[in-house]
């Protein structure tokens, strides 16, 4: 079973511990990659979650959706709670004071919640070296408040703090390199990910999952209320932004880059902007200067793969 | 370790005490005046007198969230801050009682910026006053270590499940080195039983913690924390009359000394409490009928031990270590001025606010204090509060 990929989805684990009934929007990516990264880790899980979308269409009090146990603090600590509930586990286990068992501990988050606000609390969870898993869900937004543009939003996109308008292109920032971030903590995996390839998401997360310390996944999850685009069209603009290399599905074990996907025809960008109601506005020459961006990043991330 | 008297600076007294009562989890960030504790900590982990995670984390905010996760899994957590460090970890302060999570702090009460002090004061413990944590304070090393054992024990009570916040005066207490009695770890093992906690995170036993409530939801959540917390009275109590039973030490809710043919008292909290008592003496000396008041349980506020101790004095002279801005004076004199309402034959409240960012109050101070604060009350000057020794050039 090295691959996933290569086995049908019938192998996939069949019992669901993210429970229909949530109150997600149409059509969002984000719930379903949560779906998935629950399967992939099993029923020996502990999961900590940041204030946001998925927090929120998740737990109204009386109810839940969550099959594992699942604690949510705030917006900017997940990493650190999930920290803690390692280091609390790990202690009470070698003090013979509850039994040993091999259990996942994973903190979650959104792009806001990892890369702006929580980004000081993931740092330190990282590079203290606990045995855990941080999923970041990337919708390229502030969801849960309303589309607010987060570090984490691309060049060009129209949020309701970065609008386009007659002075402003929208978003005037290139998006954080969070995952290059995570590599920068010397810690053993990180690798990005996207609901449209669950088979892909999941081998990773199960390897994240298996190594022995820190793991970062930084999943795309497309957002069609943000992204203003049919609720029906989520899965395909997931393809649509990885084969159009904007977001590259790759790899980092103990630090050597390797691809895991590659399209087979690349995309251009173009393709992937059009029909997305926050990059409307865009003139031929800003797509042809996303292009450029776009082909440049992949160039690089393709050389780091070659040299390993 | 076996029952001795050792000669020891308070704040190692507090992590020996940690150590004692078998925590699972330490999380650790550095503040003036708590560092001590959390420094030593470190060395007794390291040379593997407490086996225990030690977490040096890279902010409060961190280090009260990491002990909501540990906690929240069953293990024993402590941490320990102060002023800018428990204003960083206001936010999840407040949820860790929410979550209602025996989590056992020591706050190094200090001052809060602006102007940058390190200096004692309470002000950083009464922005957190309504955070739904017990509170107690302490006057001594002596109490300090014996309060250790006393919050574990009520915090993790399976009828109290709530943080424990064991306040200290910044350098006064931690950096004090006195004679302090150490009990024997058998003895605190009878006093403190291992702990089991229902309902912590396990997937044999899967749920949810920390969800979010609607309009229709809330209101209830917060009248069961209140519940919660005034419930938790009597577990205190019980938890210092089996502490007195073990060791002899006794204590109170509410702590007097010569009130019983007093005319008024001076009312205090942390070690204010001690300079008091001798500023009484002399002026009992001197034939003022004078006696203190010491409010040790800050939250739940006992009020009926207040009254008790305060039934048939004339005047009440409250000594403050914080102001409410723009409010109505001291926190303290405030919540006693609140309890004396409409009660028959209420004694006149004066508030007195002192020793801010640790300025000097000496025993002349307190009888100055004392004095004047009688002569106000009787000619009714009982507005608003007096800054003590303010300068004015
Ligand atoms: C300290 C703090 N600041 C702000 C908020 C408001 N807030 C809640 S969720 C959220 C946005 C979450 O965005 P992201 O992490 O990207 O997740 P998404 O909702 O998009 O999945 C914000 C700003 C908060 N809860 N706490
Ligand atoms: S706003 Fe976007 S991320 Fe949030 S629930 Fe809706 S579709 Fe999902």
């Amino acid at each position: 079973m090295e691959k996933f990929s290569v086995f049908s989805s019938r192998l996939v684990e069949k019992a669901e511990f993210f429970t229909s009934g949530h109150r997600a929007c149409q059509g969002c990516a984000e719930a379903l990659a949560v779906r998935h990264v629950l399967k992939a880790l099993g029923r020996d899980t502990i999961v900590a979650m940041s204030t946001g979308c998925m927090e929120i269409i998740s737990s109204p009090l009386p109810t839940t959706a969550w099959k594992v146990p699942w604690i949510h603090v705030a917006f900017e600590n997940s990493s650190a709670v999930a920290s803690g509930c390692e280091s609390g586990m790990k202690a009470m286990m070698r003090k013979g004071k509850i039994p040993k068992k091999k259990i996942n501990f994973v903190g979650m988050g959104g792009d806001g919640a990892t890369a702006d606000i929580g980004m000081g609390q993931l740092s330190g969870a990282l590079e203290r070296g606990h045995d855990m898993i941080y999923v970041c869900y990337d919708n390229e937004a502030y969801m849960n408040t309303g589309i607010q543009r987060s570090s984490e939003t691309p060049w060009g996109a129209s949020t309701t703090t970065s609008p386009a308008g007659r002075k402003s292109i929208g978003q005037h920032t290139q998006k954080k390199d969070m995952p290059k971030i995570a590599v920068a903590h010397h810690i053993p995996y990180v690798a990005t990910a996207c609901s449209s390839f669950p088979f892909d998401l999941m081998e990773k997360v199960k390897k994240a999952s298996e190594i022995e310390g820190p793991a970062y996944v930084h999943v795309m999850s497309v957002c069609p209320t943000g992204w203003r685009i049919p609720t029906e069209e989520a899965i395909k603009y997931g393809r649509l932004i990885v084969d159009s290399c904007v977001f590259p599905l790759f790899e980092v074990v103990n630090g050597k880059y390797s691809m895991t996907y590659k399209p087979e025809k690349i995309l251009p960008v173009a393709e992937y902007i059009k029909g997305q109601g926050r990059f409307r506005h865009l003139t031929p020459q800003m797509i042809e200067e996303i292009q450029e961006h776009t082909t440049r990043e992949y160039e690089k991330i393709l050389k780091m793969c070659e040299e390993g | 370790m076996a029952k001795e008297r050792k000669g020891i600076e308070v704040s190692l007294a507090i992590s020996e005490a940690v150590c004692q009562a078998d925590v699972d989890v330490v999380s650790a960030y550095p503040i003036t005046p708590q560092t001590h504790i959390v420094e030593h900590l470190s060395e007794l982990v390291a040379d593997g007198h407490l086996d225990a995670e030690f977490v040096p984390v890279e902010s409060e905010h961190s280090a009260m969230s990491v002990c909501v996760g540990s906690s929240a899994v069953g293990a024993r957590s402590f941490t320990s801050t102060s002023s800018q460090g428990l204003a960083l970890m206001a936010e999840i302060f407040f949820i860790t009682s929410s979550l209602r999570l025996p989590v056992v702090m020591a706050l190094a009460n200090r001052s809060l910026s602006g102007p940058l002090s390190i200096w004692n004061d309470h002000t950083d413990t009464m922005m957190v006053r309504d955070a739904g944590w017990i509170h107690v304070f302490v006057d001594n090393g002596q109490e300090a270590y014996d309060h250790i054992f006393w919050a574990f024990r009520v915090a993790e009570d399976k009828g109290v499940r709530l943080p424990v916040a064991v306040n200290l005066d910044g350098f006064i207490m931690t950096h004090m080195i006195e004679p302090i009695d150490f009990e024997d770890t058998e003895l605190i093992k009878k006093y403190l039983p291992p702990h089991r906690m229902e309902g912590a995170l396990h997937p044999d036993n899967p749920l949810s913690m920390g969800c979010f409530a609607m309009p229709e939801m809330y209101t209830e959540t917060q009248a069961a924390r209140d519940h919660a917390l005034l419930n938790s009275y009597p577990v205190c109590l019980k938890a210092w009359d089996e502490w007195a039973a073990l060791t002899g030490r006794k204590y109170l809710p509410i702590e007097t000394y010569r009130t019983e043919d007093a005319e008024y008292c001076i009312v205090t909290m942390g070690s204010f409490g001690e300079t008091a008592m001798n500023a009484i003496d002399e002026l009992r000396a001197e034939g003022e009928k004078v006696g203190g008041i010491r409010i040790r349980l800050w939250r739940p506020f006992p009020f009926d031990d207040f009254f008790r101790a305060a039934a048939g004095k004339k005047y009440l002279i409250v000594l403050d270590r914080a102001i409410s801005f723009g409010g109505p004076g001291g926190p303290v004199a405030l919540e006693v001025r609140n309890a004396l309402y409409k009660k028959t034959k209420a004694p006149t409240v004066v508030d007195y606010v002192a020793g801010l960012a640790g300025r000097d109050v000496a025993v002349n101070d307190f009888k100055k204090i004392i004095l004047e604060g009688k002569a106000k009350a009787e000619k009714g000057k009982t507005k608003g509060y007096t800054l003590y020794g303010l300068r004015s050039s």
